[in-house]
């Protein structure tokens, strides 16, 4: 009968959850709506309407070239956040983790359990995006099936090690830097808004090391069809190795965080 | 239940000679800082067991490693016979823990907050529900079971964090300056709740700056300072060996205390020159008052009580407790 700790920890999240869902879920519908409207209709017609269009993008509209890099760019900024304030205030301000792990549990636990609480937050975030993809005729596909999972992914390989510098941090004065400096060139550079090869090499190759530019990669194939399985499978790769390596850096910053 | 009716039979059995806990040459060090030097001391079972000292002493320290919260420097602890280092996770199984700061969840109800630590424990929800229940009713916060603890009192919090110190039923609790910081009557609210548990044959280890706590609620303490024990025994033994049984405290009003230092210490075994104030230690605070009067020195007040562990703890560092 025994539930394992990490679950038994996702339970106190699910009890916060349970205050905020409500503007959660309608949050995420509404912003990727926007965002769609606002940056995939309009740009969109301006591009698809333009004379090299076809030859960057082949046959996708850029609509859905747009819309489908949506599943893992709302993912990572909702995840990030996630991982940054809320996180601090178990560490720092209620000092929630410490009283944790005065009863039988360890901070491995906790790194675990974080691997279900923004896996759950992520899933929810895509989950919208999703619905509101399938809204569209250009984006409705069975592939989007697989691309919840892949974006939840991307939420991890990025929730994962940001909890880490979170959990080794005395104060939240560097987390705007974190959102600016790291997560958004990725939204930026990392393949959404056109493909990187439009970049300059060295851009380019940094793109290919960031967990972003696989995540879009993945979602994108997979809803718009065209990745391969052996791109596919080295896309996830990469991302638990992120997810695995953000993880093993937890457990060793909350240990000395919460036990020094 | 964990542990208190299927807990290892020899356990309790050697507990009952041996201590619940041993400290041996414990030592913490953060850095270069050493925040407990060396320290021995064995808590026997049920007894209420505290640690005196000023800020800074080191019994924050010394309490997060007996909660298994903070691995120690160098040297041997052990709880209900078995090592930290190994056995954390049971060990704390069978501890309430009462942080010097409260670590509630601020944004879940009081209930909630119970009900989530139980979890905690692997008790389930239905036997969760039953003893939070029963808690709230112990600390006096039924009424308040489904408000949110952030706009609760400091008296209040702290009772949330004793209930929920006791949802795993613990053989030992511990408890970091469970009054620091509350209103005289919320401070007797609580000892009277730390009484009953007492009884209840609990053993009950407790950190404290206020002596009165020391003096209701420890059976036996350590006087700690400077990360080091300066002294040990029950209350009584302590003043016995480091006091009298009378302390004269006389005002000769400013910057004329250090006048009468040595006429006070003729009529009493010992002086203690304060910024405010002489304290004579003597057998017979009213015979040594009026000596002093009959040698026609009279100071602007006199006061005669007995010695507390505030003496002692005077005698032992040269420095009050609360400053
Ligand atoms: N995590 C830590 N890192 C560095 N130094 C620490 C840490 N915890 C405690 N110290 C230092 O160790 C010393 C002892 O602190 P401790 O908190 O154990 O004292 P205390 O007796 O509980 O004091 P108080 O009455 O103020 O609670 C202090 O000098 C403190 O600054
Ligand atoms: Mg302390």
């Amino acid at each position: 009968m025994a539930t394992p700790a990490a679950v038994r920890i996702a339970e106190r999240e699910l009890l916060l959850y349970r205050r905020i869902w409500r503007e959660n879920v309608i949050g995420a519908f509404v912003q990727p709506f926007l965002y769609l409207v606002g940056v995939g209709v309009g740009v969109g017609s301006l591009i698809d309407d333009g004379g090299d269009r076809a030859a960057i993008l082949g046959e996708t509209s850029y609509f859905a070239f747009y819309a489908t890099a949506l599943l893992a760019t709302t993912t990572m900024f909702n995840t990030s956040q996630e991982a940054l304030w809320p996180t601090m205030d178990g560490f720092r301000w209620s000092n929630a983790f410490r009283g944790m792990i005065g009863t039988p549990l360890e901070p491995r636990d906790l790194a675990t359990a974080f691997l279900l609480t923004f896996g759950g937050r992520a899933l929810v975030t895509s989950g919208g995006v999703a619905c509101v993809l399938a809204l569209f005729p250009s984006t409705r596909s069975l592939g989007l099936f697989g691309a919840v999972p892949a974006a939840v992914l991307c939420g991890l390989a990025f929730a994962m090690p940001i909890a880490a510098w979170t959990g080794s941090r005395d104060v939240d004065n560097t987390f705007p830097a974190i959102l600016r400096f790291v997560v958004m060139p990725m939204f930026l550079f990392g393949g959404a808004f056109y493909p990187v090869e439009q970049l300059p090499r060295a851009l380019e190759v940094i793109a290919w090391f960031t967990p972003l530019w696989h995540a879009i990669e993945l979602c994108r194939g997979l809803v718009l069809g065209g990745v391969d399985t052996g791109s596919a499978v080295g896309h996830v790769s990469v991302l638990v190795s992120y997810i695995a390596a953000g993880w093993l850096a937890c457990t060793i910053v909350f240990d000395r965080r919460l036990r020094p | 239940m964990p542990n208190r009716n299927l807990g290892p039979i020899f356990v309790t059995v050697t507990s009952m000679r041996e201590g619940v806990i041993t400290a041996t040459g414990l030592v913490k060090s953060f850095g270069g800082l050493v925040a407990v030097g060396g320290i021995d001391f064995t808590v026997m079972p049920g007894e209420a067991f505290g640690f005196l000292g000023p800020n800074g002493a080191g019994k924050t320290s010394t309490m997060r490693m007996i909660g298994c919260v903070s691995p120690p420097t160098t040297g041997d602890l052990q709880l209900f016979g078995l090592d930290p280092r190994h056995d954390g996770r049971t060990i704390r199984a069978r501890l309430g823990v009462v942080p010097q700061m409260d670590q509630l969840d601020n944004e879940l109800t009081v209930v909630e907050n119970l009900l989530i630590y139980a979890r905690y424990f692997d008790i389930s929800r239905r036997e969760a529900r039953s003893r939070a229940t029963e808690l709230l009713e112990f600390v006096q916060l039924s009424e308040r079971a489904n408000s949110k603890v952030e706009p609760l009192s400091g008296g209040q919090k702290r009772r949330v964090s004793i209930a929920r110190s006791l949802i795993n039923d613990p053989d030992v609790l511990i408890l970091d300056e469970p009054t620091t910081g509350l209103d005289p009557q919320a401070r007797h609210v609580l000892w009277d709740r730390l009484y009953q548990l007492k009884e209840e044959g609990r053993t009950l280890v407790l950190t404290t700056h206020y002596m009165d706590e020391a003096e209701q609620l420890c059976d036996r303490l350590v006087v700690m300072d400077g990360g080091r024990i300066v002294a040990e025994g029950s209350p009584q033994s302590l003043i016995a060996t480091y006091a009298t049984r009378e302390v004269l405290e006389l005002r000769f009003g400013r910057g004329r205390n250090a006048d009468h230092v040595a006429d006070a210490a003729e009529v009493g075994e010992r002086v203690e020159e304060l910024p405010d104030r002489l304290l004579v230690y003597t057998t017979d605070g009213e015979g040594s008052l009026a000596t002093l009067r009959n040698r026609n020195i009279v100071p602007d007040s006199a006061l005669v009580r007995r010695s507390s562990l505030e003496d002692v703890f005077l005698r032992l560092t040269g420095r009050t407790l609360v400053d």
